[in-house]
């Protein structure tokens, strides 16, 4: 007895709604941009400079004692929030403050920081600091432009790769489904303002390398099929390939879901929001592999004269062996 | 698909009428191969803590020549020594310590170079005063030294005067080009450190830099500090195991005090009295052996301008090195009073070495030789010129990480990684039944690989690493799934297993690769790009990444066949 994804054969036509489908992206697409306009981003320490402060404390966290303790030393701009995991212990308690950049000074000073320490001991005096981290106005920038340039390159280098191996029109629809993907995930930490740190840089990469991974394999069943069924309209050589591949798509994307879910229970608060950005990734990265790379390619059409100097496909790798 | 006669089997043989090639002798040997010493150099991360333990105790037992004590003799009795003793390094996320980036203020060194060239200009314009008039230095931003001259007539000559002070500097690029500028605006020369020597000296400033916060820093004797350069002036500070970032920087913020003491005697006496006015020091090289010097030192090393690492007449390795001026008369006074003593070279309240005054010194250079190696020599040179930090430091960014919160991390992710291993393997075999279990047995080793490959490299382990782990196993049976669903296609098309298994294998290779090679693109970005986490992220997903193709193309396909050959199996359900 095996558990199946999907049944044996399919055969859904992709296409059916496809304007309600690519209208969805692009609704989502523009709801980010009117996100990121109305709300922006809740960018961490490392993206606008400031200090974070873990508190860990046996007794609860009171959010507004914490509050009036800080504010007699003028830091600016505090946030504190409290962090739970059901992987911490019953006398527990977590929390997390955030100042912002202080004036006339790179990191934070030891002053500044031993100071807070001593008037959040003298209303919790069994607090104690696991971790406290600072980062200078100067640092924070150069870290956008990195995050930004990382995200581009990513992006450019796929392009590179697919137009080289496929054909461009391949290569603008992986793209677009993949920078589809990293904007619609953007949109989400915008909208629900969820930390956005460098971690979750890290997550947007590995969400472009896991959307481009499943849309890739769709397109190599393609050009497979291209060869293979000279005349079929290009539209039904879609759907067959996609549906040939349906079960390939689910599986992988479920046992990837189910490592990224544990650890979204299981791995502690610290990486949560990575985790979260890369579910929320794979979920949509496998959507617009099958909703928005494919639309583009039909949209941007093909040209299947047969090129004598293009390689049958699967040639070049056809005489493998263990 | 016409059957063929059964040939004779070899013990590693298959039938043709399951229609599989052959994988020769040597294929099988070297995929296991590889397997096997995956496994065994995975297996010291599962020992981590007794593993960590015995190397501390033979780094320690090294460092006392071989000598161990009963506690390290049983510490490194925790772990075979010729079993492979490498372990992933934990990132500070996981084992707790400090996180510093510190910007070097280089452009304070060229301040106090041209400083340092005012009284050779006042001097040298002093030897054409005839010619130039009257010198007046000039107020003027720093870095930049102004002198007036009160004849303007004679400025060719005074160009020329000070011009003359200008020193080649020698570097790959800046062969040819003199240490300074000099120009003139007017009646003021306009005396400036040239291009070449800003360069060299930017390169020196954070050597030196780097050296003095690494003598500082192994002070405290902690394990594996990361101390780099990043960028052209940046100095990255990692410290696992120290209590916080305000205590690191107190630590090498404290300036190193070099200084050149009288030696009284030497002893051996570790508790000897030194006697009024002077100071017991132990030598830093011989142990057991102790300087009485005096007190108050004839030079210190703020009048040191360089050293460098040198050959003496004889041709051994020895250490020039140069005063400035102030320096240089106080030097050479003594030493003309001197000759045959000797005098000691302090660092941090150790002494360096002790040579012996051979000549007079006037000109404020000399030689300090001994019994050095020439890396011996070389790293005098640098500690000489490392006296105390040559610029001030603005620190970027600083992070504490306690241990608690570390071990709370790796707990977390640890059974995470358990869970998500669990639950994809059980999910695997739910799928795919019994070629679940072979791929499983390809993840097995996939993560073995992983975990090898990172001891070995001696990679640094953080919390994003951790999770590229997870999430490399979820994605790691993608290549086994495109595989198998070829497999199942080309069973459904009525193909014999043999053949089936073979085109399965043939057919998804294209795929295979090319998500992997555009999934190991991003993995590459991500490092280039990347910093701190990112990079961590990076390196466990495209080693991941790497390995996960080599198991799922060859071993999974081996294990595959060795089980055809064993079971022959007329049907399969994959």
């Amino acid at each position: 007895m095996r558990l199946r994804l999907a049944p044996e054969k399919t055969n859904i036509d992709f296409f059916k709604l496809q304007f309600v489908t690519f209208g969805f992206s692009i609704v989502l697409v523009l709801l980010t941009f009117l996100s990121l306009a109305v709300y922006g981003l809740n960018l961490g320490i490392d993206f606008r400079g400031g200090t974070t402060i873990r508190t860990e404390s046996t007794l609860a966290v009171d959010v507004g004692d914490y509050r009036e303790a800080l504010t007699p030393l003028g830091l600016g701009d505090v946030a504190i929030s409290e962090v739970f995991d059901p992987g911490f212990a019953a006398d527990q308690h977590v929390a997390m403050i955030r100042i912002q950049a202080q004036d006339g000074a790179e990191a934070v000073t030891p002053e500044i920081i031993a100071s807070m320490e001593a008037a959040l001991k003298a209303v919790d005096p069994a607090i104690t600091f696991p971790s406290v981290e600072s980062v200078g106005p100067k640092v924070s920038a150069e870290l956008i432009w990195q995050a930004l340039l990382a995200v581009a390159a990513g992006s450019f280098g796929i392009l590179a790769y697919v137009w080289m191996r496929f054909e461009w029109q391949f290569a603008v629809g992986t793209v677009a489904a993949l920078l589809h993907d990293v904007i619609v995930t953007v949109g989400v930490f915008s909208f629900f303002q969820l930390k956005f740190d460098l971690t979750i840089v890290a997550a947007l990469l590995t969400i472009l390398g896991y959307s481009v991974n499943d849309t890739v394999v769709i397109f190599d069943r393609l050009r497979e099929n291209l060869a293979k069924y000279k005349s079929m309209p290009l539209r039904d050589l879609m759907n067959l390939s996609a549906n040939e591949t349906l079960s390939r798509t689910l599986m992988t994307a479920l046992t990837t879901l189910i490592a990224l879910t544990v650890l979204l229970i299981f791995g502690g608060d610290v990486i949560r929001g990575f985790v979260f950005a890369m579910l929320f990734g794979v979920i949509i990265g496998t959507y617009s592999t099958l909703y928005v790379a494919k639309n583009i390619v039909l949209m941007l059409g093909l040209n299947r004269e047969p090129k004598d100097n293009k390689p049958k496909s699967g040639s070049e790798f056809a005489n493998i062996d263990a | 698909m016409p059957r063929a006669p059964p040939l004779a089997r070899g013990p590693f043989g298959l039938t043709p009428d399951i229609h599989m090639l052959q994988i020769p002798l040597w294929k099988r040997v070297l995929i296991w191969g590889i397997c096997a010493l995956g496994v065994l150099y995975a297996t010291p991360n599962f020992f981590y803590a007794q593993v960590e333990q015995h190397n501390d105790a033979v780094a320690a037992i090294d460092a006392a020549g071989g000598t161990a004590t009963p506690d390290q003799a049983a510490a490194r009795a925790l772990w075979p020594d010729w079993l492979p003793s490498e372990i992933v390094n934990l990132g500070l996320d996981l084992r707790g310590g400090a996180h510093l980036l510190a910007e070097v203020q280089v452009e304070d060194v060229y301040a106090s170079r041209i400083d340092g060239m005012w009284p050779l200009v006042r001097d040298a314009l002093r030897d054409v005063r005839d010619q130039v008039g009257n010198v007046r230095r000039q107020p003027s931003v720093p870095g930049v030294l102004r002198v007036a001259i009160s004849n303007p007539e004679g400025m060719p000559q005074a160009l020329a005067a000070v011009q003359a002070l200008a020193q080649p500097v020698i570097t790959l690029t800046g062969v040819g080009q003199n240490d300074i500028t000099v120009t003139a605006e007017g009646d003021e020369i306009v005396v400036q450190l040239s291009e070449a020597e800003r360069v060299a000296t930017d390169s020196r400033t954070i050597q030196q830099s780097l050296e003095i916060i690494r003598r500082r820093v192994d002070e405290v004797g902690t394990r594996e500090p990361t101390i780099q350069r990043q960028g052209t002036d940046r100095i990255l500070i990692q410290v696992p195991g120290i209590g916080s970032a305000a205590e690191l920087k107190a630590l090498i913020g404290t300036t190193a005090k070099l200084t050149f003491n009288p030696v009284v005697r030497v002893t051996a006496d570790a508790g000897a009295a030194p006697g009024p006015r002077n100071l017991l020091l132990p030598a830093m090289d011989e142990p057991g052996t102790y300087y009485v010097v005096e007190e108050t030192p004839v030079v210190t090393g703020e009048e040191l301008v360089d050293a460098q690492p040198a050959f003496d007449q004889n041709n051994r390795p020895a250490v020039n090195f140069r005063f400035n001026p102030t320096g240089a008369r106080k030097f050479g006074d003594y030493t003309a009073n001197n000759i045959g003593k000797p005098f000691a070279i302090v660092l941090d309240e150790e002494v360096i070495s002790a040579p012996v005054i051979q000549s007079h010194i006037p000109g404020g250079s000399g030689i300090i030789t001994g019994t050095f190696s020439v890396e011996e020599s070389t790293s005098l040179a640098v500690l000489l010129r490392a006296g105390a930090l040559p610029a001030e430091m603005t620190f970027l960014e600083e992070r504490t990480i306690g241990p608690e919160l570390g071990q709370d991390s790796i707990d977390a992710g640890a059974r995470a990684a358990v869970i998500g291993m669990i639950a994809v393997v059980c999910f695997m075999v739910a799928c795919y039944g019994w070629f679940g279990v072979m791929a499983n047995i390809a993840l097995a080793v996939n993560i073995a690989l992983l975990f090898a490959i990172l001891s070995v490299i001696g990679a640094t382990l953080t919390l994003p690493g951790i999770a590229g782990i997870v999430l490399t196993m979820g994605m790691a049976v993608d290549a086994n799934v495109l595989i198998y669903e070829r497999i199942r296609e080309e069973l459904r098309q009525g193909r014999p297993p043999g053949r089936a298994i073979e085109i399965g294998f043939e057919k998804a290779l294209s795929a295979i690769t090319d998500s992997n090679v555009t999934a190991i693109l991003t993995a590459l970005i991500m490092f280039a790009v990347g910093s701190g986490p990112v990079r961590g992220f990076a390196v466990t997903l495209g080693i991941g990444i790497i390995t996960s193709m080599f198991t799922a193309v060859y071993v999974t396909r081996l294990v595959i066949h060795t089980w055809m050959a064993w079971r022959k199996p007329k049907t399969i359900v994959v």
